[in-house]
């Protein structure tokens, strides 16, 4: 059984991967488009962190530590670019490729499975989440941003999220029926950025919009991001990672049984 | 090795699909045998193509049995598709990558390994006549040509059965018969092909067996030859009469009586079947009916489709 097991695991895998390869050659000729988007993360990190940070100046934490504020905010723009990057892809591109260039029609006429679409477009989202989140990094470690060794760990931190995110873009690609439902996703994960404690810590908010924080999978990506970047761990992490790894499951189920309903008509 | 004890490659008994209260597919059943190309001849919304997803595993029956290559396509659908080649009625081509990279990629798809890929790439335009168009994107080419490539496409794999639906519909003459010539060499390679289509002509030309479908049921099978024998008289005259309205013809229809096997009316002109043209034209004269035009000529598939459905193809056309 388990020789079986293992064949029928690699030819899944290489079946998602043969979407990755197709996306791969599809943006071959596009990388400008691709780093754009991280370079809107380093402008963000730019004008908080050191523009407003020049004026905040030293912030104390709620355990007590005291820390520079360009050091407390650039965790949670690294934890956004990580966001937006998957999220971006997932939603917009899976949707454009979906309803309107029908990629995914032509491919489910080959072996391929919506299961193996739908693992293909994460694997594509977390390289391009990964050319953000390492495109940050590194600007954060020349500016000295990096504090702790832990920060190593930001990285496959920013992995979880990538996940999470590219679960959540590809459920909603497949649910959005046109191109308005995005001018709501974009006011939701604006509202994330600006609410999920990036710029304050979440327990200077009322207590009312506490739980609401919560619920937003950003906020567990930032706390994961900061937690290790400041060297400052917690449990609650557990439940952080814990947190975006179901939404990564629950997003690229939903998605793939989406895609075969639509698809297999 | 699947059960494929026999030559047949697909079989279908008591097939259905049901869309919400609509039952587009309504119990067919066939049987194609390896070598063979076969046709689906009906009207748009006849259930042709669904009938073809279902073969292609991409839409799943809600009654009766199907099998492919011995498989059972709810269950193995991803070894089914494995080994079809399908063309789809719109192409479905990546309009992100060149002509060549829509080749390579899908036959990524297959786990065709890359070295392969490029080879059979090199060979399949060349095969289509599309190879001085390689690096060129999708959209800058003709219908013809997208439709050219999609057939490439479909062959990446070396599938034992190439499903075609409505290949040439939409096409301008040349185009269709470039396709026509592709299609028809690959026949003459021995590759098994299945086709949609509601042209006459082209299933005439193509098909050595066919099945006629109308709203979800097969309503006559055979070759193109057994159904005219079968369902309509050796020669046809038409009559045609500038100028008169519809209703005039179903009157002239009626004083028809007792000239050829069957008079059949139709919107534009009057279809005389009858086994000797020349006798019912001579025939007809006598009648002192003055037709603006008489034409006889050999019964074909058009024929069969009208008297079967009694009603013009045109009548379904979008």
């Amino acid at each position: 059984m388990s020789v079986i097991a293992y064949s029928v695991a690699r030819a899944s895998l290489s079946r998602s991967g043969s979407m990755l390869a197709r996306n791969w050659v599809a943006m071959r000729r596009a990388w400008v488009l691709v780093l754009s988007g991280g370079i809107e993360s380093l402008l963000f990190l730019f004008a908080f962190g050191f523009g407003v940070g020049a004026l905040v100046g030293d912030i104390t934490l709620p355990g007590g530590a005291e820390i520079s504020y360009t050091a407390f905010v650039a965790p949670a723009i690294l934890a956004n670019a990580a966001m937006m990057g998957t999220l971006l892809e997932t939603s917009i591109n899976v949707f454009a490729k979906f309803k309107w260039m029908k990629v995914y029609d032509g491919i489910l006429n080959t072996p391929m499975r919506p299961w193996d679409v739908a693992l293909g477009e994460v694997w594509w989202a977390l390289i391009r989440g990964g050319i953000y989140v390492g495109m940050f990094v590194v600007t954060m470690a020349a500016f000295g941003l990096v504090d702790s060794w832990w920060a190593v760990l930001a990285v496959p931190a920013c992995v979880f999220i990538s996940l999470a995110f590219a679960g959540l873009g590809l459920t909603l690609a497949t649910l959005f029926r046109d191109w308005p439902d995005f001018d709501w996703m974009m006011a939701v994960v604006f509202a994330m950025f600006l609410f999920g404690g990036t710029f304050t810590p979440v327990e200077s908010y009322p207590g009312f919009a506490q739980p609401l924080v919560y619920v937003m999978p950003l906020y567990h990506g930032i706390e994961l991001v900061r937690g290790l970047s400041l060297g400052d761990l917690s449990p609650m992490m557990l439940l952080n990672v814990a947190y975006l790894t179901a939404l990564a499951a629950a997003g690229t189920w939903i998605a793939q049984r989406r895609l075969s309903s639509a698809l297999y008509k | 090795m699947p059960a494929e004890t026999n030559q047949t490659l697909v079989r279908a008994q008591d097939l259905r699909k049901r869309y919400g209260d609509f039952e587009a597919v309504r119990g067919v059943d066939f049987e194609i045998q390896r070598g063979e190309a076969f046709g689906f001849l009906g009207a748009n919304g006849a259930g042709k193509s669904t009938t073809m997803r279902m073969i292609g595993c991409v839409s799943e029956p809600t009654g009766g049995e199907i099998e492919v290559f011995g498989l059972d396509p709810r269950r193995d659908g991803t070894a089914i598709r494995g080994r079809l080649g399908v063309v789809p009625q719109d192409n479905t081509l990546d309009n992100m990558l060149t002509v060549f990279e829509n080749l390579t990629v899908y036959a990524g798809y297959f786990g065709i390994k890359r070295r392969e890929a490029k080879a059979r790439a090199a060979e399949l335009l060349e095969f289509v006549q599309l190879s001085g168009r390689s690096d060129d994107k999708v959209d800058d080419l003709s219908g013809g040509m997208q439709r050219r490539l999609a057939i490439a496409r479909s062959l990446i794999n070396r599938p034992d059965l190439v499903l075609l639906d409505e290949p040439t519909t939409g096409l301008d003459p040349q185009a269709r018969h470039l396709v026509w010539e592709r299609l028809f060499q690959l026949k003459q390679q021995g590759v098994s092909i299945l086709l949609t289509t509601h042209y006459m002509d082209e299933a005439e030309q193509l098909c050595d067996r066919l099945v006629v479908m109308d709203e979800g049921r097969i309503i006559a099978a055979g070759s193109p030859r057994e159904l005219i024998d079968t369902y309509v008289t050796k020669e046809v005259v038409e009559l045609r009469f500038n100028g008169l309205h519809t209703t005039d013809l179903a009157e002239i229809a009626s004083g028809l009586g007792g000239v050829g096997a069957q008079i059949e009316p139709l919107p534009d002109r009057i279809l005389v079947y009858t086994d000797d043209g020349d006798d019912t034209s001579a025939a007809l004269e006598v009648r002192d009916v003055r037709p603006s035009s008489v034409l006889a000529r050999r019964a074909t598939l058009e024929d069969v489709f009208l008297r079967l459905t009694g009603r013009a193809l045109a009548e379904d056309e979008a």
